[in-house]
């Protein structure tokens, strides 16, 4: 019900405590660049972040830690061949 | 795009498929809810790749379907005022209500603007002074607080010619309605991804205990998806019910709180009107008396008419996975994308669309 | 029709253009050679084989990047003659103005015009202009029409489209379509997509005269995009077509923008490409031919016309599933849920 996609934060306006100011991000992936509002997003991110974007608004911040994990993940469930057990 | 190609890699996918398919035969029903889901899964040909016996059963999170005909009616009455300039996203241009869709009532004149962001729709105001522009918002959880976020805003500039008409929904009492109805058979819930990034894992957590159901969230890349199958036929096959988290990138337990809490500063629960399944208790939310002047449905004093649903559609049916599209007589007969009559043949997120589109008969 | 008016759909080059076309026009209109539906009528006069056409050209904003709507309007013509292997002779050019539209805007269209009808060698030799009152047009509308002498030897045309044939696509798709939707004031993306607005007889002479007898079916995938044209031609070649999602051309910006606003690259407009259905043990060498020409250097075997129920169109997927590719219905609608 909701196409969000992840793009890389390159500009921040605003902060996370000055109310008044517009707390927009620029956010690009694969040279398509995009201004975003920050005001939802569940964590104030750093340059270079990723964030997930619906809508015209960052709804997340994407943790590369997490992100890694959640790859490593698939990747071992996917190396998981038929004969070494447990799995099914 | 880096954190979406990694997940479609067909190196990847590829093993994952064959995962998918060394579970034994059994018939399993898992319910996909969310609408995202169901066009990804089509799109990426999934069902065809399908264990014998598992089958997958399109949920009510199309928030297009799901609204009332009568709210539809009342988009194309408030498109039809003068002095009125409606902003939409694309997903509502065509679906029909009793007096048709908002893209004939362009064609008559109606003032109809496509926009990406309710944030665009503001700018639009600053750009129309002479003109009231009213945002039609549908959507869920994912949707709600960057529409809050756009009242909030709009408050502080002072736009005086900026509202918003809200038929915004909530997700679980639907999920709840569904649950109950012993004739669904469910063995599994496919979670959905964003929504859940802003509720949170823990929301499905009342669900798995009450009903022993296994739940996965997950997210809309073909491996996500493929994961997530992979993890609810291990709880099945298991005999487990949990909820877990099978898109960790971009869903925490607990949700996005910041987010959440501005839609409550903005939005109030209210019964709000399902297509096929009546009036759900607080399932909808109506903008809060303070915002009032943002509120469309005051200010144009619209009031939503009971609309009858159209003849012979079994939409409703279809969102609760009662029925599937090929079960209703007018699927691809007499109800095409082209010439659609109910609303699950509109969005592109629609069962029926999907079913046509991506060729199940 | 099931529809009192005009809507914008219509216009999408989907099922509703069709639909409109075959349902109204042709009630009335019975020429066998406009019934073919082809993307330009050939005919015989005097024992020399030629190539009509005509085309109209609209856009809001009338400059975007990679080019503007006079570029289109030499262009698009060129093509669609090309697309039954014409060389192109003459252009006509005709335009519709709106009273107020700024001489410069006229003046930067016309040098636009001028520049590309000398690059294509093909000349402008007659034309037209009315003014209309403010309001009655978008500030330029033009039609221009055009003919072109088919070689002898040379008959390309769907119905020469046969089993067992390759699809080539002459390069990346969707870049003009996403380009325009995106320089919509509430749809707006910045950064690097592009109209890909090109001429191809050049690509098309190049490969007829290389590959003489194996090039057997052109169409340039305008307006509705890859998928509507391949379903067209499916329709009207009676087969079925299968493609390979892996192997479509599809650029990383473009990709990147339809993720955003939820389009799909397969149903947005192109200007500067063509769908190439050829015998299948030149395909090789065809492909590898367009991708030594500046006008195919990204062209990829796409695809192939199988056995099957005639207009079936499927798509084979990055995961090896497989899904059915419909023709778009109306104009490509940005979603967001
Ligand atoms: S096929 Fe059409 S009429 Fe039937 S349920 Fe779907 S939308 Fe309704």
């Amino acid at each position: 019900m909701c196409l969000a996609v992840p793009m890389q934060v390159i500009e921040i306006n605003g902060s996370e405590d000055d109310f008044l100011s517009q707390p927009t991000a620029l956010v690009e992936s694969d040279g398509i660049k995009k201004e975003v509002r920050l005001d939802i997003v569940d964590r104030w991110p750093n340059l270079g972040d990723y964030v997930i974007i619906h809508a015209g608004f960052a709804i997340h911040t994407l943790d590369p830690q997490e992100a890694k994990t959640n790859l490593r993940l698939l990747q071992e469930m996917a190396a998981v061949t038929h004969g070494d057990g447990e799995t099914a | 795009m880096k954190y979406l190609s990694e997940f479609r890699d067909s190196a990847l996918t590829k093993p994952l498929v064959a995962e998918l398919q060394r579970f034994p035969a059994r018939p399993i029903r898992i319910m996909e809810i969310c609408g995202t889901h169901t066009m990804a899964i089509f799109h990426h040909g999934l069902r065809s790749i399908l264990p014998e016996g598992l089958q997958l059963i399109s949920g009510p999170g199309c928030p297009v379907c799901v609204t009332a005909a009568g709210h539809i009616d009342a988009f194309v009455d408030i498109a039809q005022q003068d002095k009125v300039r409606v902003a939409i996203f694309g997903d509502l241009m065509r679906v029909p209500g009793s007096n048709g869709s908002l893209s004939q009532a362009a064609a008559h004149g109606a003032q109809v603007e496509m926009v990406y962001s309710p944030m665009d729709a503001l700018e639009l105001a600053e750009k129309h002074p002479g003109e009231l522009i009213v945002f039609l918002s549908v959507g869920f959880e994912t949707t709600t607080p960057g529409v809050a976020a756009t009242i909030l805003e709009a408050n502080r500039r002072e736009t005086s010619n900026f509202a918003v008409y809200s038929t915004h929904k909530v997700i679980p009492p639907p999920l709840e309605l569904l649950l109950a109805d012993p004739d669904l058979e469910l063995n599994g819930l496919l979670c959905p991804g964003h929504v859940s990034t802003i509720i949170g894992a823990q929301a499905y957590q009342t669900v798995a205990d009450k009903y022993q159901l296994p739940c996965v969230v997950a997210g809309f890349e073909p491996a996500d998806i493929l994961r997530a199958l992979i993890m609810l036929l291990r709880q099945i096959h298991e005999e487990r019910y949990e909820v877990e988290n099978g898109y960790n990138r971009a869903v925490t337990w607990q949700g996005n709180q910041r987010a959440c809490a501005l839609v409550d500063k903005v939005f109030i629960p209210e019964d709000s009107p399902w297509r096929g399944m009546g009036i759900l208790p607080g399932s909808g939310l109506a903008i809060r008396e303070t915002y009032s002047q943002f509120d469309a449905s005051k200010r144009l004093d619209i009031t939503m008419q009971d609309i009858a649903e159209p003849k012979g559609c079994l939409c409703g049916e279809i969102l609760c996975g009662k029925f599937a599209p090929p079960d209703c007589p007018l699927f691809a007969k007499a109800c095409t994308p082209a010439n659609p009559i109910g609303p699950c043949m509109v969005s592109s997120e629609g069962t029926c669309a999907a079913y046509f589109r991506y060729g199940e008969k | 029709m099931s529809e009192q008016y005009i809507l914008l759909d219509h216009g999408s080059g989907g099922l509703a253009s069709q639909q409109l076309i075959s349902e109204l026009f042709l009630k009335y209109l019975t020429s066998p050679l406009l019934a073919s539906l082809e993307d330009s009528a050939v005919f015989t006069v005097s024992g020399n084989c030629l190539a009509m056409s005509t085309d109209s050209y609209v856009v809001d904003p009338l400059f975007f990047p990679g080019g503007d709507i006079g570029m289109l309007a030499v262009h698009g013509t060129i093509n669609d003659l090309a697309m039954r292997g014409a060389r192109p002779l003459y252009l006509s050019l005709a335009f519709i103005l709106e009273e107020g539209l700024a001489i410069n805007d006229l003046e930067r269209v016309l040098q636009s015009i001028a520049k590309c009808s000398n690059e294509a060698g093909v000349p402008i030799v007659t034309g037209d202009t009315k003014v209309v009152p403010r309001g009655k047009a978008d500030k330029i509308f033009i039609n221009t029409s055009g003919i072109g002498l088919v070689p002898d030897e040379r008959s390309i045309s769907v119905s020469q489209a046969r089993k067992g044939d390759k699809i080539l696509l002459s390069g990346s798709m969707g870049d003009h379509g996403i380009t325009i939707m995106t320089r919509r004031a509430g749809l707006s993306l910045e950064g690097e997509l592009r109209s890909d607005t090109m001429a191809l007889h050049g690509l098309v002479d190049h490969l007829c005269t290389t590959f003489p007898g194996a090039i057997h079916t052109l169409r340039d995938p305008t307006r509705g995009g890859v998928a509507s044209t391949l379903c067209e031609i499916a329709e009207q070649a009676k087969a079925a077509i299968t493609l390979d999602e892996e192997s479509l051309p599809i650029s990383a910006s473009v990709r990147a923008g339809c993720e955003i606003l939820g389009l799909d690259p397969l149903y947005l407009a192109n200007e500067g490409k063509m769908l190439v259905i050829c015998s299948p043990n030149q395909a090789n060498d065809i492909v590898n031919a367009m991708q030594h020409h500046p006008q195919g250097h990204e062209a990829a075997i796409i695809g192939e016309i199988i056995d099957g129920p005639a207009g079936r169109v499927t798509l084979h997927t990055g995961l090896g599933g497989e899904r059915l590719v419909t023709p778009l219905h109306g104009q490509p609608l940005p979603r967001i849920c």
